[in-house]
């Protein structure tokens, strides 16, 4: 409780009122009312959110911040909500990310100003909603609403290819949720009248239904991880996706399936999980190898970022269906990271971007002549992304392969290809576009970035610093859920 | 003195990031300041620590824990004892000197802060590498040097040549680092621990389990694991086939080529493998393997120097072949000659290449050695300095070198491991190779005429005393740090620190003869090393003083294998055909195959079109005019009452 507000439900609802609000300014005259309504909501949704972390107790798996309250009644839905150690970070890393969000298209948007500012902070409240939901009912609503501001996003603010990208960004994720809700609804048939998402948790089912269980819950949550090979809708949405929706459909919208996994699939069905476990890992190492193929010869930066994406989001899903704790823990920091280091990454693209109008590399070269600090900025992001020791980015790649080679010794040594094949698309791109002589024109013409984008970049820069040297904290927060997921995960439900 | 194990690290760091994001404010004399007197207080931090640590005070303890996952804790900490204060004071002590020497390097350069920003970071980072008690924290100092080396390879970042070594720098490195990651995820998984001191204490225990990686072919899990460590110095240490980024390190300027690519970094390999001398030795499969490795770097890289005439590719390649002798050594489990090598290497190696620089200073940054002579009577400490450097190198009586690499050749004369034959011979053929380029490099660049151009030629001069004092007191350990080897080879210095089994007993054997370094020098009148370097210093100077028409004929008789040499074997055709080519290829296939006409093309963007497809079949029945439905009812009628009546 904070104020006599129950502080989960403020994290949810604050943000989408102050959405509201923003909306409310109405058109482009009140632009700058707008940004400021967004960015103060925006900051405020953080700050709630912060008690959710020192009140946070580490020591016990039990869902904390509990609210239940009726909903529909007939139907046995709940406003159950609350949050565990998987969840909260990824509460947390949400609430960090909208501030920066609202800062970095405080410039570049200058038409539909409160719409733009207005979507992401209810798109925000709602992404915490999915997270918190406990319910499967209200989880489903989250979850699909969530698609709607994503699609406006692309639709509205996006390239010149958006429509295509929106229509197919959409299908592919509502289809594959759809199943999702079929086996709700079969679930709360077998449960007896029940969408509490913790009393599946603890329901027997017998294993032919569970393999149809997790298959539907796979096709949800594999389009939105996005798995190889439902995973091509991802770099046209973000191709055509504004740079602020790139890094909210990267740093957010990507982990909503990789927290699925965690919530659903692993507890929900462990013996067709673990039945199923080769595929799936077979599955992760393909788009971890493919993948990084794929991204090497990619002509746009923006593409080169969404197939990395993807193959960091290939480690996710491996370390879920190793079943030990290096591999659950590390896919854990290897989301977190990834939403600092990809979101960094697109903004880095979008600052480039705001200046030449491309998103190809070969437009650039040498940039690094005229904006040094930019390049400072974006080689530490680019190390991240390449797995560097004393960023982010390492910690969950190293979790992840030391938890492959308790399986397999070549799950480990597939996966630790990526040591080279990482380093080597994103330097690669790094040095076509940052480093040589001044390429062109309007190379010589670019500015180095203003103190908005340098503020931006400096927290995620820190961010990124911090967890790659000291992830303690933030492992710590998870453990004990974790061990206990495991554990669970270990019984048969048969 | 915990403290100042944290300081020998930290003050550094600190010097870095004041140079690196106050630099612009606080001006070239003072980032300077600031930085070279954070790596004199991490000198004199070492100093002190070193001199405890002969005192026998060994430390091994916990700095913070990086995270806990399941039951197990990594743990950032310091395992300082002999061999870490040895590391230590030679790092910090090059360090410094190449702090010095940048100040006259880099004058006027655009870069000049950012360049002692990288350093320090690269003594922070070397610091955290060699102080590390357990594997986790090793690796992030081994990347985070790997990290400062691509940065400062790249530091020059217009020319094109410089971006593409640096690329290829790190990508080569992240080849060993992929096969090092590997054989940490084995020790966890076997040992359940990344601490050393917990490794080490299991090993005995896992030394005899095996483990199939190929099913019906069983490995020693200690071999694996020693071979993928392994793997991790072969590209750190520039090893073959894992050598190729070192020549092309030298993009970096030249201070650099010194610290890094020379004195420091590129022997972390060396310093990893002493190091896990205890898993090491429990088999004979990685030290053979290492002996292997080792000779054929050694012998192979010394003859390319012979044919190269850039001045700083020829120390390039010297580094390679000494590596290879360092590597040798660990082969044959004599750890202690093989530190003992990578020490008195790191000062007259430093000493070469920092000569090197001076040179090129005075020859405004011509590296090519055709274009040179007669420097020796304008730059008179240069010259003295890089002639004792080579004197060292080429393993002359009495000089460092002579004393580490004489070593290293008894004790693989000793070793009985497999294939220790043939590292015996490249070790020993390597003597006369490394002496005659040397001696070339010295001859063609200091001694015969001037061969460069009048404008060039009327400026010459010696280098500012920034440049030479380093020189000057580089070359004091050059000439003496030798004389130590007693006590640090043969001796009990390392004592704990590096552990040889009974059964490899060659420099046990190697010390029960050794009477003293007087007793050494007479012995080694009348063994092969002695005789092939004088040889080598004798053909270089009739070759390159005397008859200097000769090598041109050599050039012309010999043609194919000189274009062989001069190609280095054409290994990196090969790997830029092969590896880079062969990506690119399969990324391509992928991405326009697998992505763009498979699955997008024929499922996704298929199955819309199936949809669409279907909808306008369908959609033909759907005309709105009664007489079609009409028509269709009768049809229908028709069928059913055939249907019912046959």
């Amino acid at each position: 409780m904070l104020f006599g507000f129950p502080l989960l439900s403020l994290i949810i609802w604050l943000p989408i009122l102050a959405g509201i609000a923003v909306l409310a300014t109405g058109s482009d005259r009140n632009a700058q009312l707008a940004r400021w309504i967004a960015l103060a909501g925006s900051i405020l949704g953080f700050l709630v959110a912060i008690p959710l972390y020192t009140g946070f107790d580490p020591a016990t798996s039990a869902m904390q911040f509990v609210e239940n309250r009726s909903w529909f009644e007939r139907f046995n839905v709940y406003y159950h909500i609350g949050v565990d150690g998987i969840s909260m970070p990824l509460i947390l890393l949400n609430c960090i990310t909208t501030p920066l969000i609202v800062i970095a298209g405080w410039q570049v948007i200058q038409e539909r100003v409160s719409q733009y500012m207005g979507t992401f902070l209810i798109m925000s409240g709602i992404i915490n909603g999915v997270f918190a939901s406990l319910d499967a009912m209200l989880f489903y609503v989250f979850w699909e609403a969530s698609l709607i501001p994503m699609f406006l996003i692309i639709g509205i603010w996006g390239g010149p290819n958006r429509v295509y990208a929106a229509i197919k960004f959409f299908l592919y994720t509502l289809l594959g949720s759809l199943l999702m809700l079929v086996a709700f609804i079969y679930l709360y048939q077998l449960a007896g009248g029940s969408f509490s998402i913790e009393d599946y948790h603890q329901l027997p089912i017998p294993f032919n239904a569970q393999v149809l269980i997790f298959i539907a819950f796979l096709l949800a949550f594999a389009v939105k991880v996005p798995m190889w090979p439902v995973h091509t809708w991802l770099p046209d949405a973000h191709v055509e996706a504004p740079t602020g929706g790139s890094v909210v459909l990267a740093a957010i919208l990507l982990k909503l399936g990789g927290y699925g996994f965690l919530r659903f699939s692993l507890p929900i069905v462990p013996d067709a999980s673990h039945y199923l476990a080769e595929m799936m890992i077979v599955l992760s190492l393909i788009a971890v190898v493919y993948i990084y193929f794929v991204a090497l010869m990619q002509p746009d930066m923006k593409k080169l970022v969404a197939y990395s994406s993807v193959t960091h989001m290939g480690f996710v899903t491996l370390g879920f269906f190793l079943f030990n704790a290096y591999g659950i823990e590390g896919a854990m920091v290897q989301m977190i990271s990834h939403g600092f280091i990809s979101g960094a990454m697109f903004l880095c693209i979008g600052v480039l971007y705001d200046r030449l109008h491309s998103r190809q590399i070969a437009d650039y070269g040498g940039v690094v002549n005229k904006m040094p600090v930019f390049a400072a900025f974006f080689m530490l992001f680019a190390m991240a992304n390449a797995g560097l020791p004393g960023t982010s980015g390492f910690v969950g790649e190293f979790l992840v392969i030391m938890g492959a080679v308790k399986v397999n010794f070549w799950y480990a040594f597939l996966a630790a290809t990526t040591l080279i094949f990482g380093a080597a698309y994103t330097l690669w791109m790094y040095k076509r576009v940052i480093f040589g002589a001044v390429a062109s024109p309007a190379v010589e013409g670019m500015q180095d970035i203003s103190r908005r984008e340098f503020i931006v970049l400096a927290i995620l820069a820190a961010a990124v610093l911090w967890l790659g040297v000291y992830p303690f904290p933030l492992t710590d927060v998870m453990h004990v859920t974790v061990d206990n997921l495991l554990d669970h995960v270990g019984n048969s439900k048969l | 003195m915990q403290t100042l194990y944290l300081l020998v690290p930290i003050a550094p760091l600190i010097g870095a990031i004041v140079a690196g994001l106050f630099g612009r404010y606080i001006g070239t004399v003072w980032s300077h300041r600031v930085t070279i007197s954070l790596v004199f207080v991490s000198f004199i931090a070492s100093l002190i620590i070193f001199r405890d640590v002969l005192n026998g005070n060994v430390f091994n303890g916990t700095v913070y824990t990086w995270l806990v996952t399941g039951d197990t804790s990594f743990e950032i900490g310091f395992l300082i004892d002999q061999l870490s204060a040895t590391m230590m004071v030679v790092v910090s002590l090059v360090s410094l000197m190449v702090h010095i020497y940048t100040i006259g390097y880099m004058q006027g350069d655009p870069g000049y802060q950012r360049f002692f920003s990288y350093i320090s970071l690269f003594t922070f980072s070397m610091m955290m590498l060699v102080m590390s008690n357990n594997f986790l924290q090793l690796f992030f100092g081994w990347e985070a040097v790997g990290l400062v080396s691509y940065l400062l390879i790249g530091f020059w970042y217009t020319r094109p040549t410089a971006v593409y070594a640096n690329l290829k720098a790190f990508l080569v490195n992240r080849v060993g680092d992929f096969g090092f990651l590997l054989g940490m995820a084995l020790i966890l998984m076997h040992f359940g621990t990344l601490d050393y001191a917990g490794v080490f204490a299991q090993a005995p225990e896992i030394a005899e389990k095996t483990v199939e990686l190929v099913p019906g072919s069983s490995w020693l899990i200690i071999t694996v694991i020693c071979i993928l460590l392994f793997i991790g110095a072969m590209g750190k240490s520039a090893q073959f086939p894992l050598h190729v980024w070192l020549p092309d390190s030298m993009e970096g300027p030249t201070p650099i080529s010194a610290l890094i690519h020379a004195a420091t970094m590129v022997t972390a390999g060396i310093f990893m493998v002493a190091r896990m001398s205890p898993l090491f030795e429990l088999s004979d499969v990685a030290l053979s393997t290492i002996l292997v490795v080792g000779g054929i770097t050694t012998l192979f890289m010394a003859l390319v120097a012979i044919v190269q005439n850039d001045i700083k590719r020829v120390v390039a390649y010297s580094t390679l072949s000494q590596l290879g002798y360092m590597t040798v050594a660990l082969g044959a489990s004599a750890y202690s000659a093989a530190i003992f090598h990578l020490m008195t290497h790191a000062f007259f190696k430093a000493v070469l290449f920092l000569g090197a620089g001076s040179v090129i200073i005075a020859m405004h940054h011509e590296q090519n050695m055709e274009k040179m002579g007669g420097l020796k009577q304008y730059m008179p400490i240069t010259y003295w300095t890089m002639f004792i450097a080579a004197l060292a190198n080429a393993g002359v009586l009495g000089f460092s070198g002579f004393f580490s690499k004489d070593a290293i050749i008894e004790a693989v004369a000793f070793a009985d491991i497999p294939l220790a034959g043939f590292a015996y011979f490249c070790a020993l053929a390597a003597v006369f190779v490394s002496a005659l380029y040397t001696f070339r490099l010295l001859f063609m660049t200091f001694h015969g005429k001037p061969r460069m151009d009048e404008h060039t030629k009327s400026h010459l001069h010696e280098s500012p005393w920034v440049v030479t004092l380093p020189l000057i007191i580089l070359a004091i350990p050059a000439v003496g740090a030798g004389w130590l080897i007693g006590p640090i080879v043969f001796g009990d210095y390392f004592s704990n620190a590096i552990y040889v089994l009974p059964e490899h007993s060659a420099i046990e054997k190697l010390g029960a003869e050794f009477t003293g370094v007087g007793g050494m020098m007479i012995h080694a009148l009348s063994t092969a090393p002695f005789w092939l370097s004088l040889a080598g210093i004798l053909t270089a100077w009739y070759l390159y003083t005397v008859r200097t028409d000769i090598p041109g004929k050599i050039k012309t008789v010999c043609g194919p294998i000189y274009t062989v040499l001069d190609k280095k074997y054409y290994i990196d055709e090969l790997y830029s055909w092969l590896f880079a080519g062969g990506t690119r290829a399969i990324s391509t296939g992928l991405w326009k195959f697998g992505d763009m006409k498979i699955i997008d093309g024929l499922i996704v963007n298929g199955s819309a079109k199936l949809v669409a497809w279907t909808a306008s079949l369908v959609r033909r029945f759907q005309t709105g005019y009664i007489y079609h439905y009409a028509f269709t009812m009768i049809v229908g009628v028709f069928a059913i009452l055939t249907l019912w009546l046959y």
